[in-house]
Order: structure tokens, then sequence, then C-alpha cells
């Protein structure tokens, strides 16, 4: 029996492997394929204090080993999270981690401040690199100082683990990985998607809406296996790593680039059964390698 | 019953060419498929494929409650569903099943108009022979641009009267399904109108089913990621905010639409 437990700061998960935000609605919309407890983590759908309708249609545009977004934070408001989502969530046996958006430091702090009072929600994600907002989303996560004023400032009202969501649309991840670190956060997670864009030749105009947009899937596989060892390098924090994850293969590759765990995201669309497919592949291939514990392989490459 | 939305693997029983650029494919199901019903459709996986990613949306055509078979309407829109026409009878087609809400079943006292045009003729068929009404309660019109992109409907002549239109005139009556003597002559006598096909036809029936004030359900098939409410892509602005076609649709009553 191989161990796949692993930690992020004090929080214990059974496997390393959660739901991307953004991939896996509530966990609710996919529990109709698995055995949502089989996951390590479910990282829900990016929260805002206010209700947000998202951009408009249309939000999407298929690319060569991926897609492009640009939905836009669509949510019912941190409120309708609180008052009909948790309680029908929050007794599911894995961890329930919230994304958390904003427009203004403002806005994440009073968000943060609401999710601290569930007991069952032991950890937040900071997304400070949102690409498909006006205001807030990746501003702050691009430059140090405004990075490290929004993590400051949740840290002081937030006392679980707060896990901060990195822009990989940055000159060097490493730095910012390096500032949030300063400000008290016990865990990055990266990569967000990164900004692209999709024309229709025919038409001459963009195929999405805002124009430009979030890219994600295997396409970016590569660039986030890449910002993963770099940030493993200069912080002392743990990494969780993402990135276009198809298959258990790919998951282990980041663990040995240096990431703790990993998020699955929009493999999810194409099969909603592929993260708990990760969770049999990683332990398959720590059998075959008689590995014990899933964290010998974390930051495991040999150079 | 409510059916479990699952990823299947399906033989493919058949793949018959119908006209230039539409197939039927026939999938055996391995599992019982009794809850399926029009306006439902199924998201299936193109193999072999590097440059398509997604899955692709398939309506569904007629389900064997019996056998357990499902038969999709496949027209070639682009290369996912080129794709998926190549496949060879004996292969197996991944897909998920169930997605979205079917169209409200008329009830024994409606009168229904079913419009269908291009692949939207689909769950129109299915529709017809599943409603349980009498067939001289069911009028269906099929719009498409000439005869040779029409169907064989023979295997549903019996479920309702059929009535044609081609853009061309090559088959019924010449124009549009909106200028159809079905449609401009006594619309009031249906209590319930169901459309699937163009936007722009949808659109034309919709504004004049809400001005005469009769029910009317449309199915909508705005481009989507996941097929299961997760991506948020496939949204639709009503009236009430962004819907989900895969999961608050594909089904939409107009009064619901911006429309």
């Amino acid at each position: 029996m191989v161990n796949l437990g692993v930690k992020i700061h004090d929080l214990e998960f059974k496997n390393p492997v959660l739901t991307a935000s953004g991939t896996c609605g509530f966990g609710e919309e996919i529990a109709d394929f698995i055995d949502l407890s089989l996951l390590g983590g479910i990282v829900v759908k990016g929260t805002t204090l206010k209700h947000r309708e998202g951009n408009a249609y249309p939000r999407m545009a298929e690319t060569p080993s991926g897609m492009l977004n640009a939905v836009g934070l669509q949510n019912k408001g941190v409120d309708n999270f609180i008052t009909n989502i948790y309680p029908r969530i929050k007794d599911l046996d894995t961890h329930i981690i919230v994304n958390v958006n904003g427009s203004t430091i403002e806005d994440y702090v009073a968000l943060t401040e609401r999710l601290n009072e569930l007991d069952r929600i032991p950890a937040i994600e900071l997304n400070i690199s949102c690409p498909n907002v006006k205001e807030g989303g990746m501003a702050f996560g691009i430059s140090c100082p405004s990075a490290e004023a929004v993590v400051k400032a949740v840290r002081k009202v937030y006392s679980k683990t707060l896990i901060v969501k990195l822009s990989p649309n940055v000159t060097s991840i490493s730095e910012i990985a390096k500032a949030v670190e300063g400000q008290g956060a016990d865990s990055v997670s990266l990569i967000n998607t990164l900004l692209g864009m999709a024309v229709n030749a025919e038409t001459r105009k963009p195929v999405l809406s805002t124009i430009t947009g979030g890219l994600s899937g295997p396409a970016i596989k590569p660039i986030a296996l890449r910002m993963v060892w770099q940030v493993y390098n200069a912080v002392k924090i743990p990494v969780i790593g993402m990135g276009g994850i198809m298959n258990a293969t790919d998951a282990i590759e980041f663990m040995i680039a240096g990431a703790s765990a990993v998020q699955v995201g929009t493999a999810i669309f194409i099969d909603p059964t592929i993260p708990v497919q990760i969770v049999d592949g990683i332990s398959s291939y720590m059998e075959c390698h008689k590995i014990q514990s899933v964290n010998e392989l974390i930051g495991s490459l040999q150079c | 019953m409510y059916m479990k939305k699952t990823v299947i693997d399906f033989l493919l029983l058949e793949n018959k060419k119908l006209n230039k650029d539409n197939f039927l494919l026939k999938l055996q199901s391995p599992i019982p498929v009794s809850e399926l019903f029009p306006g439902q459709f199924i998201n299936v996986e193109i193999k072999d494929a590097s440059e398509i990613f997604l899955r692709r949306p398939f309506s569904i055509l007629d389900v064997d409650y019996t056998n357990n078979t499902i038969s999709l309407l496949v027209k070639i829109l682009g290369r996912g569903s080129k794709k998926l026409t190549d496949a060879k009878e004996g292969q197996n087609i991944n897909a998920i099943v169930p997605v979205g809400k079917s169209f409200t079943l008329p009830t024994e006292n409606d009168r229904i108009l079913l419009i269908g045009g291009g692949s939207g003729v689909a769950p129109m068929l299915f529709l017809s022979k599943i409603c349980g009404l009498n067939s001289a309660k069911v009028t269906v019109l099929i719009g498409a641009r000439s005869i040779s992109d029409h169907i064989d409907i023979s295997d549903y002549q019996s479920f309702g009267q059929f009535f044609f239109t081609t853009e061309d005139g090559s088959l019924g009556e010449k124009g549009y399904v909106t200028n159809h003597s079905v449609f401009t002559a006594n619309l009031a006598q249906y209590s319930k109108i169901y459309t699937c096909g163009p936007d722009l036809m949808m659109k034309a029936i919709g504004k004049i089913a809400l001005q005469k004030n009769i029910f009317c359900e449309v199915s909508l098939e705005n481009m989507m990621a996941c097929g299961f409410g997760v991506c948020l892509c496939c949204v639709e602005d009503t009236k009430t905010g962004h819907k989900c076609v895969c999961t608050d649709g594909p089904v939409f009553n107009v009064n619901e639409l911006k429309w």
C-alpha cells in the first residue's frame, strides 16, 4: 500500500490530486461521474463578494491542444455560496477550498472574512491572476507591490491555509512567488491561464466577446512545468502545480518538477473521471517504481 | 427516473450516409438508456484527431429503449463532425450521456406543431415519435435549402402530418418555414410549437409565437466546452441572467429568452 498523503502548510490531503477552480463547479456538478471523496480536494468556482454575470457570449474558442475561455468569474456571490451551496457540500469527505476574487483589496478582505467563519473550508485560494475581468484579478498578480499588498491585507484577517494563485503572464513568476511568500502566503498555486486570442479569418472578428481570453489545456503544460520548477527553487512554501494535466504521468511530472500537489482543470471538460484516474495512476506508478510515499517525488528532478 | 450522467463507450452499430452531408450513426449502449428524451443530446469524443480537443455535442434522433440503442443525425459542419462520420462500424464511440433537458412533452389535449430546420430535424422526429399523441394532432414542418438536403423521414411518417419547404422550391412549398401555409394560415390551432434549427429560423418562429401567445420551446446550440455545466462557456443571456445551454437548456421556452 503506497502513501499518497501530502501536506500543504498545516493541511493534510489524502492524495495530491485536486480539481481546479472553474472546472468542476462546486463539485456537485461532477458527482454523477465520480466519488468526490476520492479526490485530495476540490477548489470550487471563483467566488466574489457580489453576484457577477460574467462576460458576454461567446466565451470559448477551441485551440490546438487546448481552449481559450473568457467566462469572467460568473458566480452568484458569497452570500449565495454560504447560504445555498456550503450546506450541501460541507460534509464531503475531501477538502473544499474556495477560490477568492475581488476588484479591490477591500473586496478580497471582506470576502475572506466571510469565508474565515466557515468551519469546513480549511483553505482559500486567493486568485490574483484571473485574466478575464476588467478590474482587479490579474492586475494584482502581475506586479510585486500589488501582489504583496493584497496578500498582506488578506493574511491579517485569515488564520487558515492561504494559497495564492499566480499568473503566468509576468516576466518573472519567481519574483511574484517570493513577494507573496514574504507577506505570509502558506502556498502558491500555478499557473492560471495564459492570455491568448483567437481570430475568425472569414469575418475578421475576434472569436471571444472580450477579444482576449485565458488559454488552458495541454498546450500550456511545458510552460506550467517550467514555472513550477522555477518557483519551487525560489520559495520555501509548497507549490501546487497545474496547467494542462491530462493524466497521471503529467501529474507526476509536475511533482518531480517541485509540486507538492496538483490541480486538474481543463481535462475535466473532456472527461470528468480523469482526476480519479490520475489518483489511481499515481498509485500504480509508485508501486511500479517501489516508491512508498508520494512525497519522495516532490522536487526529485535530477539535473 | 433520473439517469445518471456517465462517460460511456458505445459500440458503433451502423454508420449510414443519408445524403451529401448527413449521416445516421446508431450506437449500442452497454447500459440502459430508458431515460433519454427528445431535446437531450450526447457529447461525443472525436478520436485520433490531434487538432480536435473538445467533445462535440449531437442531438438524439431516436432511442430504441428495448435494445438500448441511440441514433444520431450527424451533419458535417466542421472538422469534428467530419471525423465522426469517418468512424467505422464496430468501433467504439466514447460519449457523455445524457446531457441537457428535454422538450416539455405535450399532454393529450395538445395539438402540436414541430418545426425542424437543417440538422434540427432530429429532435423533432424523435418528439413526433414519442410524444404519445394521435398523428392527427401532430404537424411536422421541415425546412431545408433544397430537396438534396432533406433526409428520408419515412420511418416517422405515421406519427404526424408532414410538410416541407425548400428555399429553391425543389420540395414542398418554396421559401422558409415561416412562409409555409401551415405556419401562416391558422397558427392559433396549435397549443404548442416546438422548434430546432438555425437561430434565425427559431427567432422568427419564436417572435410570432410570442405575439400570438402560443407556448413555444426552442433548442439552442451555443458553443460549449464541457456539456455538464462546469465551464460556463455556452451561456445564453436570458431574462433571468446567463443560463448554461448545456444544463439549463438546450431547450428554452421563448418567454425566457431576450428574443
